[in-house]
């Protein structure tokens, strides 16, 4: 199967991800080839079979409703490119 | 072709805030109002390698509220990723439940003028909230608080089951209600805890098939839902009979402008790449736990206010109002323990308890009240029996509510007690009576209208404490009438 590029530059875009024209030639490629890989996949019958979506058979491990304490402020912002007061400032959201 | 030609569709998808104490998937604290990302960690900021951790309060109120609603409780639930880019949801994704939720097919029954119906509940899932941002138009840049990022949710869906913009609403009233029973949210919708989209489609009358549906976002007072409901119904009629056609898309409602409009940075954001959330095994539920949670369910405002009816005779006016808030049902059904004259009670509810409440501002609700319902039954025994009377009750219960004094020791401060000792009344009446000769004169003579000038010289002479009963019975025997 042959992603066709209006494809990898739907789902660049869904990414938030800018690519060069050769780029776009070179992911259908490759994208093509992973999708071929999954498609000899299903191929086998596996309708009676649990689909293993986690590696861990474990069940949840849940926690009880009690509060610890939150980072302060200044330290969960010290990566903010912008800030304000104790806000993250971000480009402007329109809507 | 009018409005009337048409039948509007509506289903509602329902994001209620869980009242827990922490955040889903870390210890942050869910409170409202905090400064801006003070109740915020590594978790719920996104940071690289963090993994989350569920939180068991908020299985329990999923399957609390689905149970409520009548749901299967799924023995196997799965999180998924739904992945889009907005600057309030710093992981890039939303850790929710997409194809295997875990409460299925419930309903809800709501009054309409054509008697009850029964909504269904198609899904209830387990989600978080994302942050708030605000845009501030000083320095041209929006402002994010990822405090609410992380915060329980139940993101509970119709069936397109509804019909006009007055059911939506009813549905959402009686939603709420159940929820604020439960326990499970607050139902404040003015602090986003309790938030509805709703999907609008109209078809002709007699088809079968669905229009073209909407999506309406952001609406948050029951008000402007149908304010919202009925423009976007108006419009769709409006577009389909000039020739045009619905396009599928998410509008938000203008309280400002009154109207609808496209939401148009949505329209992309539809391919969410749902897939299972690897941080997170499936989640089994014991029944074990489903019995728990079962046996915990309080009564719920439906079949509370049925019952208030039925056991207490009271009109369905009545007991709507006392069933409003579970904390006054409850407190209402402890005083009925003390007073047997139901519908008595329930008039001291509406009127002189709901004055004082309103006019402490909030200050003091059903559950921080100074008296008992002990006191409240011995009061209005007092008035029952004639020892005081209904104005001087009011007076009496304004002082219970502020100081929490017995009744009894509040009569007898405030001298408010009734003479109800004929002897003692018979005794002032006659007095009255010599000392106004010409007025009894005229009186037994025809004039009638004067009775009152001898109830109020007689209750002036008394300091207004006579019975009232027994000085109109009085007055009338000894006047010879």
């Amino acid at each position: 199967m042959k992603l066709t590029i209006e494809q990898v530059r739907h789902v660049a875009n869904l990414a938030r991800l800018s690519l060069t024209p050769e780029e776009e030639q070179r992911y259908a490629t490759q994208l093509s080839a992973v999708l071929d890989a999954v498609a000899q996949l299903q191929e086998l019958d596996v309708s009676g079979v649990e689909p293993t979506s986690h590696a861990t058979l474990a069940s949840s491990l849940l926690r009880e409703d009690v509060t610890r304490p939150s980072l302060p402020p200044e330290k969960g912002l010290a990566n903010a490119p912008v800030k304000m007061g104790t806000s993250f400032a971000v480009p402007k959201i329109i809507e | 072709m009018p409005l009337s030609d048409f039948q509007p569709v509506i289903g509602l998808e329902v994001h209620a805030q869980q009242l827990t104490k922490s955040k889903i998937f870390c210890g942050c604290s869910t409170e409202f109002g905090a400064e801006p990302n003070r109740n915020t960690c590594p978790v719920c900021l996104g940071m690289p390698g963090v993994l989350p951790v569920l939180n068991q309060r908020v299985v329990e109120f999923a399957i609390r509220t689905g149970l409520a609603l009548g749901c299967t409780i799924k023995k196997t639930s799965v999180w998924s990723r739904k992945n889009y880019f907005y600057p309030d949801l710093p992981k890039g994704y939303q850790i929710t439940q997409y194809d295997q939720p875990i409460c299925e097919w419930g309903s809800l029954t709501i009054d309409t003028p054509e008697g009850e119906k029964t909504i269904r509940i198609r899904r209830i899932h387990m989600e978080e909230d994302a942050g708030k941002s605000v845009h501030d138009a000083s320095v041209g840049e929006s402002l994010v608080d990822l405090n609410r990022a992380g915060v329980p949710l139940l993101e509970i869906v119709s069936e397109p089951d509804l019909r006009s913009a007055d059911e939506a609403v009813e549905y959402l009233k009686a939603l709420r209600d159940v929820l604020v029973y439960l326990g499970v949210n607050d139902g404040n919708m003015e602090e986003g805890s309790f938030r509805c989209d709703a999907n609008v489609s109209v078809m002709r009358k007699g088809e079968t098939k669905y229009g073209q549906r909407v999506e309406l976002k952001n609406i948050n007072s029951f008000r402007f839902i149908k304010q919202a409901i009925e423009y976007e119904i108006a419009r769709h009629v409006e577009v389909i009979e000039s020739g045009g056609k619905i396009d599928q898309e998410t509008r938000l409602w203008d309280t400002q402008r009154g109207e609808t409009r496209s939401m148009r940075s949505k329209e992309e954001a539809h391919d969410y790449r749902y897939f299972p959330e690897p941080d997170l095994p499936p989640l089994h539920i014991p029944d074990a736990l489903i019995d728990q949670v079962a046996q915990g369910l309080p009564e719920l405002p439906r079949p509370k206010l049925q019952r208030f009816m039925s056991q207490y005779g009271l009109p369905a006016y009545d007991a709507k109002l006392l069933c409003a808030e579970r904390p006054l049902a409850e407190f209402f059904e402890a005083c009925a323990q003390h007073s047997k004259d139901y519908k008595k009670l329930s008039n001291w509810f509406q009127g002189e308890l709901a004055r004082l409440l309103n006019e402490s501002g909030g200050t003091v609700g059903i559950s921080t009240l100074k008296f008992t319902p002990a006191q409240l039954g011995e009061l209005l025994t007092a008035v029952e029996k004639g020892t005081i009377s209904n104005n001087a009750a009011k007076d009496v219960l304004g002082e219970m509510f502020r100081t929490g004094k017995a009744p009894d020791a509040i009569i007898a401060e405030k001298g408010l007690a009734q003479v109800s000792d004929t002897g003692a009344v018979e005794a002032v009446v006659d007095e009255v009576l010599a000392k106004n000769a010409g007025e009894v004169e005229k009186y037994r003579a025809g004039k009638k209208q004067i009775f009152g000038f001898f109830v109020g010289q007689v209750m002036k002479a008394m300091k207004g404490k006579g019975n009232p009963t027994l000085v109109n019975e009085l007055l009338k025997k000894k006047l010879g009438d």
